[in-house]
């Protein structure tokens, strides 16, 4: 690496290119690329057939689709309760608004396992929430609506953070030329406000999205993980593995991790195209 | 021009509505947009955080001492500080060097090499454990050889260690490469101008010059290294006393049914969350021009 | 269309900083009018109370004859450039023009197709026709420039107000659409005000100019006015170079020393006073009466012009003087200076 030459790099002054570059790259194949092929490999050696099976195994499928909906359900709530908790975080002054602002990052901060019994214990039948709801027949914990919860549980503070600091540095005075033209304030909301947030929403929200599909702490507490019902795909890679079926965890991975990405190259596509049009955003 | 054509009409509140009203709600709009995200935070966040304090205490203080002092639950601290205590320091120094090649540096591939480094926030943990069974598991591409040689690394501190870098691999870099980029390399070449060497410019010129969004990143760093919980499982093999680290004794005490002592184990590691939260809004609050802009974990 | 505004005894505070302390001011319907000042002087803050941008703590605004504050925002149709745009980024260039039109009440507002056509007509008249379909990343400042305007002529404004509006644009594109504006506000004859901390923008482009210093208005006047018969010495010397001589008035005239500069003074008020002169205002004489004696120090060339700085004894400052180019006197030349114009303040 201390050899690139200046096909590939710009000369500078600065030193180090070569040995910086060379940990980087080092580290980032031993530790992320190499077992990334690996799995890809693992995946592959399954053969057509067995990964036809394990693809389209009722099983799998379920699981697949309750992770995939489940985080797309989350992480769509997560989209209107964080653009309501930036918006009130940045426009509104009330006592506790800075030790709200910091809680928002609580999920970051707490392991997924601790999340995880505490939320089974809230929205179990017994306990806080659900004894509330348990005489309406609701049941939260132990079914996919507990998946559902944990999973907003782990995707809230993507939004908020994401929006929060566009909302912050936009300029006060495009609303005072939308009232100027005679806007009413929820048409300059809409129309003014809004549409130069949706590119950060959007980020918010994938990087949501994305987290639920992985989520496996805050989730296998208070799912049940009944098979067909409440068993999210990464507990389906844990079970394969522990039957010692690597093919068979490898081709769950895989399909996993091509779904994430094709999602996440789709919305990095409109970004772009976004930028290219308004400008920086 | 007429006047006669401007509306003549006279309300008591035109006054109050006037400018208020240009870049304001309503206050009754407000209160409902503040209620409704007080509760959805209370219901999603404080509620969660409160049950593990209220839990782990349920049976009393000596309850309490005895499941964090048993001789298990201490392995599992002392194994979550050793593998924290590894791979932190690890993604410490790969982050500097990525943050440096990239910030200070003009090269091809140099997006592709940020959305490798990227590329954890984006794989599930499970996925990020089970990797590594692949690669030295039993039946894994290296099993036989280690086997052979007497090495092991699934289910043993190297698997758990491998697992967490890899989980956490993104976070100090992070940090550290806006910052860096929007500082510019006018300092260092400033610097080397004046004859210092470029380990002394980077030691006493670009260091100081980040320490507050590195400190940033490890913090972030360390709290996922100590809480993760999806990837170690995976690799961990959960051999009490061994190879368990607190999330995953936390789960085991769990699933066995002695909640109290899981909430009481589980109520250390929030306490960790909590002093990572606090310091983060500190530096946050302190440090905020310092720190670059992007927050996003 | 256009409507007079008259501003009367406007107070503002913001916090402990009082920003406009009793600013009363007149403009008529049609009119032009500047309102210049350093930065901090209340311009800019004075422009957005007559838009209802801010409220005053004390005063009104009319509108003709009607209190501003009795009007809805919509219904008091202010066309208000703003210094940065504020131009709608995620809406085309078309859209932004349409924005004012399509936010009225559903029974004033047009067709969409007299929209369009109105659109048109707006781009047309600020020299975009075509633009409509771009976004605003795709234009250059000055053509923001444009649609910003084009999109508060939209709403057919009673009045319409511009914060620096060439402000953040460079010298060449300034001097370019100064003339245009002044040309549309000939064709459209809008009540406009605009504010600017650009002397030469403000007396090239207002029929009136206001100059406001510390939160008070120090003078209203034409260019000529003001520029020529400046009401203090703040406004002497915010509108150009002006030279400071100590004098002392006795009958007509005005004495540098024992030695008379300035006769034929009408107001007999004796005493100290300073005495503003501009450096066109001074020639080079053969010896006469009532010239000012001094030894040419530099000589620089400034456009068309010869810039001489001239060492006067008694005075620890040199004089500028603004030479016609052929007239060139060498460095180190005796000359002699007539004063032709000046303006006299009593000694503070």
């Amino acid at each position: 690496m201390a050899a690139a030459t200046s096909v590939w790099r710009q000369p500078s002054i600065l030193p180090g290119f070569g040995i910086a570059l060379g940990i980087t790259l080092s580290a980032l194949s031993l530790i992320v690329l190499v077992p990334l092929v690996a799995l890809a490999l693992k995946a592959a050696s399954a053969g057509p057939a067995d990964i036809w099976a394990v693809t389209t195994s009722p099983r799998t499928l379920a699981a697949l689709r309750l992770s995939f909906l489940g985080a797309l359900f989350a992480a769509c709530i997560n989209a209107v309760f964080g653009m309501i908790l930036a918006w009130v975080l940045v426009r509104y002054d009330f006592p506790g608004r800075r030790f709200i602002d910091a809680a928002v990052d609580l999920p970051f901060a707490l392991p997924t396992a601790v999340a995880g019994i505490a939320l089974a214990a809230i929205y179990a039948p017994n306990g806080w929430v659900g004894s509330l709801l348990a005489p309406y027949g609701i049941k939260i914990a132990y079914t996919p609506l507990g998946v559902m919860v944990a999973l907003i549980f782990v995707g809230l503070p993507f939004v908020v953070r994401t929006v929060q600091p566009v909302l912050q540095e936009m300029q006060a005075d495009v609303e005072e030329a939308a009232a100027l033209l005679g806007a009413g304030r929820w048409r300059t909301i809409f129309t003014v406000i809004l549409p130069p947030i949706y590119p950060a929403l959007l980020t918010g929200f994938v990087l949501a999205f994305a987290r639920a599909v992985g989520e496996y702490g805050s989730v296998i507490f208070i799912a049940g993980n009944v098979p067909m019902v409440s068993e999210i795909a990464p507990l389906l890679i844990v079970i394969r593995l522990e039957q010692f079926d690597y093919a068979g965890a490898a081709v769950v991975a895989m399909l996993m991790l091509l779904i994430s990405f094709g999602l996440i190259l789709f919305v990095n596509l409109i970004q772009a195209r976004a930028r290219r049009r308004f400008g920086d955003v | 021009m007429s006047d006669a054509a401007l509306p003549q009409f006279r309300t008591d509140t035109a006054q109050k509505r006037d400018t208020r009203r240009i870049r304001g709600e309503g206050v009754v709009v407000q209160a409902v947009l503040i209620a409704v995200s007080l509760a959805f935070l209370a219901l999603f966040l404080l509620l969660p955080l409160v049950s593990v304090f209220v839990e782990a205490g349920a049976r009393g203080w000596t309850a309490y001492k005895a499941a964090v002092t048993e001789p298990d639950a201490v392995a599992a601290i002392h194994l979550t500080l050793l593998v924290a205590g590894i791979a932190v320091p690890f993604n410490v120094v790969v982050g500097i060097a990525a943050a440096w090649a990239i910030a200070k540096f003009e090269f091809r591939g140099k997006n592709l090499l940020i959305s490798l480094i990227d590329l954890p926030f984006s794989v599930s943990p499970v996925i990020s454990g089970l990797v590594f069974v692949l690669l030295f598991g039993a039946q894994g591409y290296f099993g036989a050889w280690l086997k052979a040689n007497d090495v092991q690394i699934v289910f043993a501190l190297p698997g758990l260690v491998l697992a967490t870098v890899f989980v956490t691999f993104p976070f100090v870099a992070r940090e550290l490469i806006p910052h860096m980029q929007s500082l510019g390399s006018a300092d260092e070449e400033a610097a080397l101008t004046l004859g210092a060497s470029g380990w002394r410019t980077f030691l006493t010129i670009t260091l100081p010059n980040v320490k507050w969004s590195l400190f940033y990143g490890v913090l972030l760093c360390n709290a996922r290294a100590m809480g993760e919980f999806g990837a170690v499982a995976v690799v961990s093999g959960k051999i009490r006393g061994l190879t368990n680290t607190m999330p995953l004794h936390v789960e085991i005490l769990y699933n066995e049914y002695m909640s109290a002592a899981a909430f009481a184990v589980a109520s250390l590691l929030a306490g960790l969350a909590l002093v990572t939260l606090a310091l983060k809004t500190l530096l946050e609050w302190r440090y905020s021009d310092s720190i670059a802009a992007s927050r996003r974990h | 269309m256009s409507v007079a505004v008259t501003i009367e005894s406007i107070e503002k505070r913001f916090d402990a900083f009082a920003a406009l302390r009793g600013v009363s001011l007149d403009i008529q319907p049609a009119e032009l009018v500047a309102l210049l000042g350093p930065s901090g002087s209340g311009k800019t803050t004075l422009l957005r109370l007559i838009a209802g941008l801010e409220q005053a703590d004390q005063g009104r605004v009319l509108f003709g004859e009607t209190d501003m504050r009795d009007l809805s925002l919509r219904d008091r149709r202010i066309g208000f450039v703003f210094q940065h745009y504020a131009l709608f980024r995620t809406m085309t260039v078309g859209e932004n023009v349409a924005f004012g039109l399509k936010s009225r009440p559903r029974a004033q507002r047009p067709e969409p197709a007299e929209i369009r056509k109105r659109v048109g007509d707006l781009l047309e008249l600020v020299q975009l026709p075509g633009l409509d379909k771009r976004y605003p990343s795709q234009l250059s400042g000055g053509q923001r420039q444009r649609v910003a305007l084009a999109r508060a002529l939209a709403i057919e404004p009673r009045v319409l107000l511009l914060d620096e509006p060439f402000g953040a644009l460079d010298a060449k594109v300034r001097k370019d659409l100064r003339a245009w504006l002044r040309d549309l506000h000939r064709r459209t004859g809008h009540t406009t005000v605009f504010v600017t901390h650009d002397q030469e923008e403000a007396l090239e482009l207002a029929d009136r100019v206001a100059i406001l210093n510390d939160g008070r208005i120090e003078q209203v006047g034409s260019a000529d006015d003001v520029y020529d018969h400046p009401a203090t010495p703040f406004v002497c010397e915010f509108l150009g170079e002006v030279n400071k001589l100590p004098v002392k008035v006795v009958g007509s005239q005005a004495f540098f020393g024992d030695r008379p500069v300035l006769g034929g003074l009408s107001q007999n008020q004796g005493g100290q006073a300073a005495l503003y002169v501009r450096p066109q205002h001074l020639r080079i004489v053969d010896d006469l009466p009532l010239a000012l004696p001094g030894v040419v120090e530099h000589l620089r060339r400034n456009g068309p012009l010869r810039r001489a700085e001239v060492a006067v004894q008694g005075l620890a400052k040199r004089l500028d003087v603004d030479l016609a180019s052929q007239v060139a006197p060498a460095i180190g030349e005796r000359i002699r200076l007539r004063i032709t114009h000046g303006s006299l303040f009593a000694a503070a």
